[in-house]
């Protein structure tokens, strides 16, 4: 960006003032417009910066919104290793998270894949594989979800079909888990249409090229498709990762908020809200809070590490 | 690195593929668009049929029809969902509101002027992006609540008017980045401020990038549980998501009908705004992915 503002700031006759003194000097008037459009965010900020710093500080406390809080030092993050309940719903999120992410990515490249060159009537498919993804986290789809896959449901009567004997989906601890995995899989709507939009930017001459000196469709998948598209799969494992670890709505609603059958769709938020707004042990629920934004910004941190030997930027 | 027009690429694929490859092409893609609408199929279908038919009869097509369940789940649960409709409509458009107001002033402000922090402050924005809410949830819930704001929409419009959503403001600052810098100039030449320029320049040309904002925005607060679940108490304040989760409160009634048939009823304002946004939502999400 270039600076408009220091020609004016140029007095022709007066001796040349040194150029890196000039640029240190405060600028009120240009800056006082900045700020003055800024002022809605700036409000916000606030908003956001100190709740942080606040729940980092109540995350050492005890709490219950009654009497005021007390410090307990690191008391509250001892607990939660030796709460079963805790380690069973980072255990929930994470099985969550690890199987459904690189699933519905699959799905996502693999649909976009398809979608790419030469389809007719593409805007009806992708609108078709897009609108899951905006009711997926809807209470409705889930509710929906619980009875297409309940003990009744739509699913273990198609199964019946073929003889199987499909379990109680949302009522055994075993399978409860897999209803919402199946879920997060069909709404892999948004990150198909990212990879759509990367895909077309590849030039289709370094296909064609490929294709001549002999590259079969695999070998060109492998060397100029993945290459060329990594930095937005490397975008869209960061975004889906993110929100997976903070799902909630799906558990809460297929559980009825109690993350049942047996803790197995116990989300770790879902916990997080049930310690504080179910029981009001505030601190804990910060202390959870934190432990949590420590996890994912590990798990960010190694993708960006890892992004290295994979990702391949352009530039 | 430039796109290449669709069109022209696309005889590339259509010169290596037979067509019997591009046949099998289609029929995975419809089976595979069938699987994806089967369980909204499943779903209008069902909240049509009698109760005692809706795990019986397999087919979508009901074998009897029973068009009460409209009726009657709509005064069903403590208030009528003309209540829910309205307090969620309320919600969505002041949120849309102050997503378009206050993101814009701030995506101007970091996409067109230039102040002693920019840059700096600009990657706090895209930090916040990243930032879990649940971090925040339990202060802000405090301050809310020595607010007197407890069971009123404040805490769930307010942050929208502080450009909260930082996503928007990239998104905005984006499109803005992408107009030509003559039409500031011009403007500014003629003697206009930095307000009047954004006001009679950018924000006419933005259209494209405010109706993704306002088609998002709608989506994720009509569709938004955790904020009311923790804010709102009574019932005539309750959106349409809390109301339908009172349905699993009242589950032993196995009043499937009534219950499916609300459900499409929240659903269908989404699939509207969708079939009419569809072009700004694919666009928006896809610059915001590639940039």
């Amino acid at each position: 960006m270039s600076t408009v503002s220091t020609v004016v700031d140029e007095r022709p006759g007066l001796a040349p003032v040194p150029a890196p003194q000039r640029r240190r000097r405060p600028r009120p008037r240009r800056d006082r417009a900045g700020y003055l459009f800024l002022l809605p965010w700036f409000a916000g900020m606030l908003f956001t910066v100190i709740p942080f710093f606040a729940s980092l500080y109540l995350a050492f406390t005890d709490y219950n919104l009654l009497n005021p809080p007390a410090w307990i030092g690191l008391d509250n993050f001892t607990e939660m290793f030796r709460d079963p309940v805790w380690r069973q719903s980072l255990k929930v999120t994470f099985v969550y998270t690890f199987v459904s992410v690189p699933l519905s990515l699959a799905a996502a490249l693999g649909v976009a894949m398809l979608l790419n060159r030469g389809v007719r009537g593409l805007p009806l498919y992708r609108a078709v594989f897009y609108l899951p993804s905006l009711l997926g986290g809807s209470v409705a789809v889930v509710l929906l979800w619980k009875y297409v896959f309940g003990l009744n449901g739509i699913v273990n009567a198609f199964l019946g079909w073929f003889g199987i004997d499909g379990p109680g989906w949302t009522s055994d601890p075993d399978f409860a888990l897999v209803t919402l995995i199946v879920l997060h899989v069909w709404t892999f709507g948004s990150p198909m249409v990212i990879f759509l939009a990367g895909l077309r930017q590849i030039p289709a001459m370094y296909y064609e090229a490929a294709a001549m000196d002999g590259a079969g469709r695999w070998r060109r998948f492998r060397s100029i498709t993945l290459p060329l598209l990594s930095p937005i799969v490397f975008f869209n494992l960061i975004q889906s990762l993110i929100s997976s670890f903070q799902t909630f709505t799906q558990g809460y609603v297929m559980s009825g908020g109690a993350g049942g059958p047996a803790n197995s769709t116990m989300f770790y938020n879902l916990y997080l809200y049930q310690q504080g707004f179910g029981q009001f042990h505030m601190g804990y629920a910060s202390a959870m809070a934190w432990m949590l934004l420590v996890i994912i910004a590990a798990f960010t941190g190694l993708n960006f590490l890892m992004a290295r030997f994979w990702v391949h930027y352009d530039n | 690195m430039t796109a290449p027009p669709y069109e022209e690429d696309s005889h590339l694929e259509r010169v290596g593929s037979t067509r019997s490859t591009r046949f099998a092409k289609h029929v995975l893609l419809c089976l595979a668009g069938a699987v994806m609408l089967y369980p909204l199929a499943w779903l209008i279908s069902s909240s049509l049929k009698p109760d005692a038919l809706i795990f019986k009869d397999l087919s979508l097509w009901p074998a009897a029809w029973d068009l009460t369940h409209y009726t009657e789940g709509w005064t069903a649960l403590e208030q009528p969902f003309t209540v829910y409709m309205v307090n969620s409509l309320v919600i969505v458009v002041l949120s849309i509101a102050g997503n378009l107001l206050s993101c814009s002033l701030a995506a101007y402000g970091f996409a067109r002027l230039n102040f002693t922090g920019r840059k700096l402050f600009f990657t706090l924005m895209l930090g916040t992006m990243m930032l879990p809410g649940h971090v925040l949830l339990v202060p802000q819930y405090i301050v809310f609540a020595n607010l007197g704001w407890l069971n009123t929409y404040y805490p769930l419009l307010v942050p929208n008017f502080l450009a909260t959503n930082a996503f928007y403001i990239f998104l905005m600052v984006q499109f803005m980045r992408s107009l030509p810098r003559e039409l500031d100039d011009a403007a500014r030449i003629d003697g206009c401020g930095p307000f009047r320029i954004f006001w009679k320049v950018i924000m006419p040309l933005c259209v494209p990038a405010f109706a993704t904002t306002a088609i998002f925005t709608f989506i994720s607060t009509w569709n938004e549980f955790f904020g009311p679940l923790i804010y709102l108490t009574d019932t005539e304040l309750y959106t349409v998501p809390l109301a339908l989760r009172q349905f699993i409160d009242s589950e032993g009634q196995s009043q499937w009908g009534q219950m499916f048939a609300m459900s499409f009823l929240s659903l269908a304002p989404v699939i509207g705004f969708f079939i009419a946004g569809q072009k700004y939502l694919v666009k928006g999400i896809a610059t915001t992915g590639l940039k």
